[in-house]
């Protein structure tokens, strides 16, 4: 059914806000060009038939094969668990975009809290409501080919994901910290000059840079970079003003179930704190 | 009927909208007996983490709720938390954060008039298969959201959740000069957003009539955005209401007290009514009840579209017809970003200071797809110790439910051969789009039953 000489593309969507797909819809000078080059198979935000244009109606599970699959948002049911099984049987290549799908997001906040007591708080009636204790991500389920971060991803990025993969070459994106963009973007270290407690040497680049270039601290929303001391950052943002409080929040948001930042509630005395409690 | 029996029929995906859902349709002896709208996006409890968060955090974390409209969330956030902290940002800064919701506006109601609703009216899937017959007027389509992309980019920092939006204001607010290319944008993307009006003023539009309540924010001489006052209005069918019996208000702060939520065991979302009336919320609302108060262009095309004279309080009431009305507030959008960039004088400082207190706030504004409700109380220390959210879509749903019913209903009483299931789905899907519903809001995804018996 498919001419060979033509890629597949299809988008996913989990546990997730649309932001990351809607990224894609956000491409307006490359769209039409790329669905030229592209057979966007399956994205239902776009459009409701599998293929393009057959006519076939689009499924939550799809039909496959794909040669490169897009998956936004994270793990938080039994069903989901499933459906991402399959949809890596029938993808060639499968990409994660943006932090719910490469750690969960900002729902793995479930994660260190009670979720009965969640589904009680937002639902009248919990008992209707089938969800997991912890939200993860798909890396958690499946082998995953290559994960772009951020909350949202970048479009830039995006599209060199996609052209890498489509053309059989490793996306060229690099794993430094927020710090190098500062430096390419010709920001003053906002750090340096005004002591503003920001996040960047410890965060993933890609989004170009963009709250310091606003006065604002980076607050870590692509999650952690390749290689961080996390110690020495928590000792820098206290002195820059931060309380434990203040640092346990702005790690636990977007990117909150991360590995590298499990050793925070001991960098914040939150631990010995509870063990306090616990006494 | 050539149905008789009980009968199933699964349509496995709505397309074209925003998260996951599903409809399931009973029809018994040509009666459809139940509508269901299921919204079955797992839940992700952001009301419930909230609650010990610091009162800095909403706008940022809300933002994430819905990547299609985090403006709208952004907004109502801060001034629900202001309005509990006694904060009023007023001038400039209430001026650019109204002209960030532009941006948004523009860019959200391009995105569904394009490239999710236009492909009904001319049988396509998809923008993309509409481009392959039509490539002009979608290509103008994309030009319109992307000035729509570049308002909330210069203001925001980027246009899915803008890092620059803070309690009392801005991080960093432009200067003049920044905001002169927005301008050109904006001027030039003016006529495509005029012509996009005609454009969707030519298609076949069904015959419809919506039966619920609509509500808005309004405020004399504004067409309410991020302020005015919850304002319902009585829709009798097919009559010319007389306004001042037909249209009610009440404070925001009661706005619990009117609008209220119920969990129904086939949804994630909590889906709300009015006074125990279904209502509806998003752009046949506003411009039933703001008509009269926008941009004379924006007033003049919506006349020559033929939705009649919005000076005099004309309501458009056949759903079909809301591509035609956001068309309408796209140029209204265009027009009011302009005035605003041209009268921009910096304000003396990019944000003012919001300390806690305890104390509760609670504010409505208007998201592109209808009223959005926050409500937080926070603690002397500026911890959050509730956070209520009431998205319109929850809002929508079951005045979303009857024109299914309506729609399927006629068309079964029409004479002459039944639908086949087939057919209904389209229906049913394009009824379900025609309210651009946003189920990632309201917990996306529609998947369609029907239940013969």
């Amino acid at each position: 059914m498919n001419d060979d000489r033509i890629p597949t593309l299809a988008v996913w969507k989990f546990a997730s806000c649309d932001g990351c797909q809607l990224t894609l819809l956000d491409c307006e000078d490359e769209l039409l060009g790329l669905a030229e080059r592209v057979r966007i198979s399956h994205f239902l935000e776009m459009s409701g038939a599998e293929g393009s244009g057959e006519g076939e109606a689009a499924t939550l599970a799809g039909v496959g094969p794909y040669d490169l699959s897009l998956v936004e948002g994270s793990v938080t049911t039994a069903e989901d668990a499933q459906r991402i099984r399959r949809i890596r049987q029938i993808s060639r290549r499968l990409v994660t975009i943006g932090a719910c799908a490469t750690a969960g997001g900002v729902q793995a906040l479930r994660n260190f809290a009670d979720v009965a007591q969640f589904r009680a708080a937002v639902y009248a009636h919990p008992e209707y409501i089938a969800t997991l204790a912890t939200s993860t991500p798909i890396s958690a389920h499946v082998p995953v080919d290559f994960e772009l971060r951020g909350c949202p991803i970048d479009r830039r990025q995006l599209l060199e994901v996609i052209t890498a993969y489509l053309a059989e070459r490793k996306p060229n994106i690099s794993a430094h910290s927020v710090c190098f963009e500062c430096k390419v973007r010709g920001t003053t270290c906002i750090t340096v000059a005004h002591g503003t407690p920001c996040l960047g040497p410890v965060t993933h680049a890609g989004c170009g840079a963009i709250c310091p270039a606003y006065d604002r601290g980076c607050y870590g929303c692509f999650g952690p970079s390749n290689s961080l001391n996390l110690e020495s950052m928590v000792r820098q943002l206290k002195h820059d003003g931060m309380n434990d409080q203040d640092v346990m929040r702005v790690f636990r948001t977007f990117n909150a179930a991360s590995p590298e930042y499990a050793a925070l509630p001991t960098l914040t005395g939150q631990d010995a704190a509870a063990e306090e409690e616990a006494r | 009927m050539s149905h008789r029996g009980a009968r199933i029929l699964r349509l496995d995906a709505l397309a074209r909208v925003e998260g996951e859902g599903a409809v399931h349709l009973t029809i018994s002896d040509g009666q459809v007996t139940d509508t269901r709208l299921r919204i079955y996006e797992p839940p992700r409890f952001f009301e419930a983490f909230l609650v010990g968060r610091g009162h800095t955090e909403p706008p940022d974390i809300t933002a994430r709720i819905c990547g299609i409209c985090p403006v709208a969330y952004q907004m109502t956030a801060c001034q629900a938390i202001e309005a509990a902290c006694g904060v009023t940002v007023d001038g400039q800064l209430a001026e650019l954060r109204r002209l960030l919701y532009y941006g948004e506006w523009i860019e959200s109601q391009s995105l569904h008039i394009h490239l999710l609703h236009a492909p009904d009216f001319h049988g396509h899937h998809s923008a993309v298969e509409l481009a392959c017959e039509q490539r002009e007027p979608v290509e103008r389509g994309l030009r319109i959201k992307q000035a729509g992309n570049a308002v909330m980019e210069l203001l925001g920092g980027r246009a899915i959740h803008p890092v620059n939006v803070r309690l009392g204001g801005f991080y960093r607010v432009p200067a003049r000069g920044e905001l002169a290319p927005l301008a050109e944008q904006l001027r030039r993307v003016r006529d495509d957003a005029l012509e996009t009006v005609r454009w969707v003023a030519g298609f076949d539009f069904p015959d419809a009539q919506l039966d619920c309540e609509l509500l808005a924010m309004q405020e004399s001489g504004r067409y309410a955005i991020d302020s005015g006052t919850p304002t319902a209005l009585s829709l009798p069918d097919g009559t010319a209401p007389s306004r001042s019996a037909a249209e009610h208000r009440f404070p925001v702060a009661e706005f619990e007290r009117h609008v209220v939520e119920e969990h129904v065991p086939y949804s994630t979302a909590l889906r709300s009514s009015l006074d125990g009336r279904r209502h509806l919320t998003g752009s046949l609302a506003r411009y039933a009840i703001s008509g009269r108060w926008l941009h004379p262009t924006a007033a003049e095309a919506a006349r020559a579209a033929g939705l009649g004279d919005p000076a005099a309080g004309e309501a458009c009431r056949n759903p079909f017809r809301s591509i035609i009305v956001r068309a309408v507030e796209v140029v209204h959008a265009v027009e009011e970003a302009l005035r605003i960039i041209d009268a921009y004088e910096p304000p003396p400082r990019p944000h003012v200071e919001v300390p806690p207190r305890a104390a509760e706030g609670c504010a409505a504004t208007e998201a592109p797809r209808g009223l959005l409700y926050h409500r937080y109380a926070i603690d002397a220390d500026g911890n959050l110790t509730l956070a209520r959210i009431v998205p319109p879509t929850a809002q929508n749903q079951g005045a979303i439910e009857e024109d299914l019913r309506r729609l399927v209903q006629s068309r079964l009483d029409r004479p002459g051969d039944s639908p086949t299931d087939e057919e209904l789905a389209v229906l049913c899907e394009r009824a379900v789009r025609n309210h651009d519903p946003c189920i990632s809001c309201s917990t996306h995804f529609l998947d369609l039953t029907v239940d013969r018996r």
